[in-house]
């Protein structure tokens, strides 16, 4: 284990102190922690020197065990035992009985939108599996690096969609993180490569992981990684190829479909050896236990074992023409295929790959690191350890957003590919006469029936003045934000009325249930909830000075001293209060200074637009 | 303040439909580089939510003045040409019956043997009416003052490249569909 740093006395406000982040790859199948170390990124091992851990939760009656003896328990306790557990993210009851013959947990059918796994600690959703994983990756973080961690980037696939990163965002929240940004994954993969290859120009990556496929074209410039189209499929990945190889064996061993959770586990576990196998040799032996307590024996060739894959492959090219297509870019103008994830390892993969770019892809890299360290270059540098990197992510959303319209169709608000942040307002207006409410229901996807996409959410309207039909105009806007998470807001336009919105997530937890599951784990953790939150206002408090003092040293310049006076005596005031123990003061601080600062912030803003494009004009005039 | 100025003023860019896209991308990227979300990841919630609103504004000018179709319209916008009434748009008959002979035959790729390169032609066929488009927008719009008539053969213009792109987007579902099935 790494020594534990401390800081002199005294010097833990200094703004210049060096704040410990994280990138955290939340895999299928394995998950990764990594650090920017002495400028270097780096995977941060356990206590017991492994740096990959198993994304398996198992629940005991007393306990909650996570990464390799949760996985090495998979098939004595199939049903305690989650794996896999980010195909489940943001998904209803209704899409898990889709993805496949038999459900692998027994699955409760209750209130929340959100599906729960009953096990011998009780009923447990998605989002809290996900959280035991991010909790221990964040121990073993803090055990490694010696102090708690200010931030972290967790990695998304690219193709997730709102709810499934809400989901996400969630389980970070829920582990006691503070996340500072979703990163896709196959942009984080371009950000470790580029910076280490120093790469220009336009690159693909391919990310084939263990649940989920992605495809990216980015272009790199100087720093920038513009990422111009993404494609992919988020129920396609390992786990896939494991399955095909599973119905193979069953097939020739004469195992029946209704067979027991634990037969089908060793089944899994025997189909993933072989294809591990086959990425090395063309033949592979197969040995299975039945339930009956006979053994299989039989032999899987590469050669067969490629043609019952091919076609899961194929389903990757598809994503891959879109993502060009959609980017503008011919293969030709691709100057190096990144492969990443560890399904990329099988070879008929890297061929079919070389195949579709007319090029050999790049696997010198690690496909199983690279996503943690490109998380943790990201968060090293949102989290202020390098104020004058170049390093910037412009990012797309993967699916098309929009609105229920009359017949059920959808209007498209934003489309696919489109860079966030991003704002787009649509008017509507009444239907009837009198009309003071209005129902809204914003979707994801590209096809242009309501039943063909993905539901995020409904937002009924209220308190809408009663006009006459079609008088009313309501302006609804959708942003969706750096992490590529959607917000509604409406407002009545003629009168200026601000209508009341109430969202019901279709597949997401509510605040409520959100909040109690905080509070649920913070009782269990320190008994102490009003400490916690006092701590962690004192810490914002301290924060947002921080940065006011750096914004004032650059910039103070632009406030004239009555200005200056009234930022000053805010500032204070919170400083005093932040000494204190009352949460709701510190707060209301902190929220006036914020309101105070209104008029320099957007002066600096509008500073460094300026500046930004100062080089320009010189070069012009 | 921001609510009134134009893609082109947030560029620092004089209003023409002739831009030169590599400095384009360079001003882009500068000015994210200034108002990204990322820089802003330790400043108060106010300024991140500043930052937020500036950088969607920079994306949204970026994504219209990029896109010879959207720059054409918004700068016809800005003289008051108004695109919202659907009424005033009387494309002409020779026009509008390509379009109709065009959907026909998307319709009736499977009745070929060779789909693929029967739907390769149609779209090759497609991005040269889009090219030829954007020369007529390009010619139109260097004039240095626009009259009525003028304006009414560019927005006239402006609709045919919607039609035309619409129908593209058709093509490459249809393309898609083919693929799929191998």
């Amino acid at each position: 284990m790494a020594l534990l740093q401390i800081s002199e006395p005294g010097q833990s406000t200094n703004p210049h102190e060096h704040r410990l982040a994280a990138g955290i790859d939340l895999g299928t199948t394995n998950s990764l922690v990594a650090s920017v170390k002495s400028g270097l990124a780096e995977t941060l091992p356990n206590e017991q020197g492994d740096h990959s851990l198993p994304s398996v939760v198992r629940y005991t009656s007393d306990n909650i065990i996570v990464g390799a003896d949760a996985k090495a328990a998979a098939a004595e306790d199939p049903l305690n035992t989650i794996s896999s557990v980010k195909r489940y993210m943001g998904r209803g009851l209704a899409d898990i009985k889709e993805s496949g013959g038999r459900r692998p947990y027994e699955f409760v059918d209750i209130d929340s939108a959100v599906p729960r796994i009953h096990t011998v600690a009780g009923d447990v959703s998605p989002v809290e599996v996900s959280a035991e994983i991010l909790k221990t990756l964040k121990a073993q973080a803090e055990a490694s690096l010696g102090d708690s961690l200010t931030g972290v980037v967790i990695t998304v696939p690219a193709y997730f969609d709102d709810a499934q990163r809400q989901a996400t965002k969630d389980a970070g929240k829920l582990a006691g993180l503070n996340v500072l940004r979703l990163l896709n994954e196959p942009t984080a993969a371009a950000v470790a490569y580029g910076l280490d290859k120093g790469t220009e120009g336009i690159i693909a990556v391919y990310d084939l992981g263990g649940g989920t496929f992605d495809i990216s074209i980015l272009r790199l410039n100087k720093g920038v990684f513009e990422v111009m189209a993404t494609a992919g499929d988020t129920a396609l990945g390992g786990d896939d190829i494991d399955h095909v190889i599973a119905k193979w064996i069953m097939s020739e061993a004469g195992i029946e479909d209704d067979t027991s959770h634990h037969q089908m586990r060793r089944l899994m576990r025997t189909a993933c050896d072989a294809k591990e196998a086959l990425s090395k040799k063309d033949i592979t032996e197969i040995n299975i236990e039945l339930d009956s307590g006979s053994n299989w024996n039989g032999s899987l060739s590469l050669e067969k074992f490629n043609e019952l894959v091919l076609p899961l492959v194929q389903k990757t090219l598809l994503p891959c023409r879109r993502a060009l297509r959609d980017a503008a870019v011919d293969t030709g103008e691709v100057q190096s295929v990144v492969m990443v994830g560890g399904s990329t390892r099988v070879p008929l993969v890297r061929n079919k790959v070389a195949e579709f770019f007319e090029q050999q892809p790049l696997t010198d890299i690690n496909p199983d690191t690279v996503v943690a360290m490109g998380a943790a270059i990201q968060a090293d540098v949102l989290v202020g350890n390098k104020a004058d990197s170049d390093l910037l992510l412009l990012d797309v959303i993967p699916l098309s957003l929009g609105l229920e319209t009359m017949g059920g169709l959808v209007e498209k608000v934003i489309s696919r590919n489109t860079t966030i942040p991003v704002a787009r307002a649509q008017d509507f207006t009444t239907f009837k006469d009198g009309q003071t409410a209005m129902s809204i229901h914003a979707l994801q996807g590209e096809r242009e029936l309501v039943s063909d996409c993905r539901s995020l959410g409904r937002f009924a309207l209220h308190e809408i003045p009663p006009m006459v039909a079609g008088a009313a105009r309501i302006r609804v806007t959708f942003q969706v934000d750096a992490d590529g998470l959607l917000s509604v807001t409406a407002r009545e336009e003629t009168t200026g009325v601000e209508s009341g919105i109430e969202v019901k997530p279709s597949y997401g937890l509510t605040d409520t249930e959100i909040e109690t599951m905080l509070r649920d784990s913070i009782e269990h953790a320190e008994g102490d909830v009003t400490a916690r939150m006092l701590r962690e206002q004192q810490v914002e408090a301290e924060r947002v000075l921080e940065a006011l003092d750096a914004a004032l040293a650059d910039d103070g310049d632009l406030l004239n001293s009555d200005e200056r006076n009234d930022i000053d005596i805010a500032a204070n005031r919170l400083l005093e209060l932040s000494k204190g123990n009352e949460v709701r003061a510190i707060k209301d601080a902190i929220a006036e200074l914020d309101k105070v600062a209104t008029e320099f912030v957007a002066r600096r803003m509008d500073g460094s637009i300026k500046k930004a494009l100062a080089g320009h004009n010189v070069n012009e005039f | 303040m921001a609510q009134h100025q134009t893609h082109f003023e947030l560029f620092e860019l004089p209003v023409s439909f002739d831009l030169d896209l590599q400095d384009l991308s360079q001003r882009y990227r500068d000015l994210q580089g200034a108002v990204h979300p990322d820089k802003f990841a330790n400043a108060s919630e106010r300024e991140r939510l500043l930052s937020v609103e500036k950088a969607a504004a920079v994306n949204d000018a970026y994504q219209i003045l990029k896109s010879p179709q959207k720059r054409a319209r918004y700068i016809l916008e800005l003289q008051s040409v108004s695109f919202d009434d659907e009424k005033d748009v009387a494309l002409d008959p020779a026009f509008l019956m390509e379009q109709i002979e065009f959907r026909e035959a998307l319709g009736e790729l499977n009745q070929h043997n060779d789909p693929l390169s029967v739907l390769n032609n149609i779209m090759a066929d497609i991005k040269n009416r889009i090219t030829a488009i954007v020369e007529d927008l390009r010619v139109g719009l260097a004039s240095e003052s626009l009259d009525e008539e003028q304006k009414s053969q560019l927005k006239q213009l402006v609709h045919k490249m919607q039609f035309l792109n619409k129908l593209q987007q058709e093509a490459e579902y249809q393309e898609e569909n083919l693929l799929n099935a191998i």
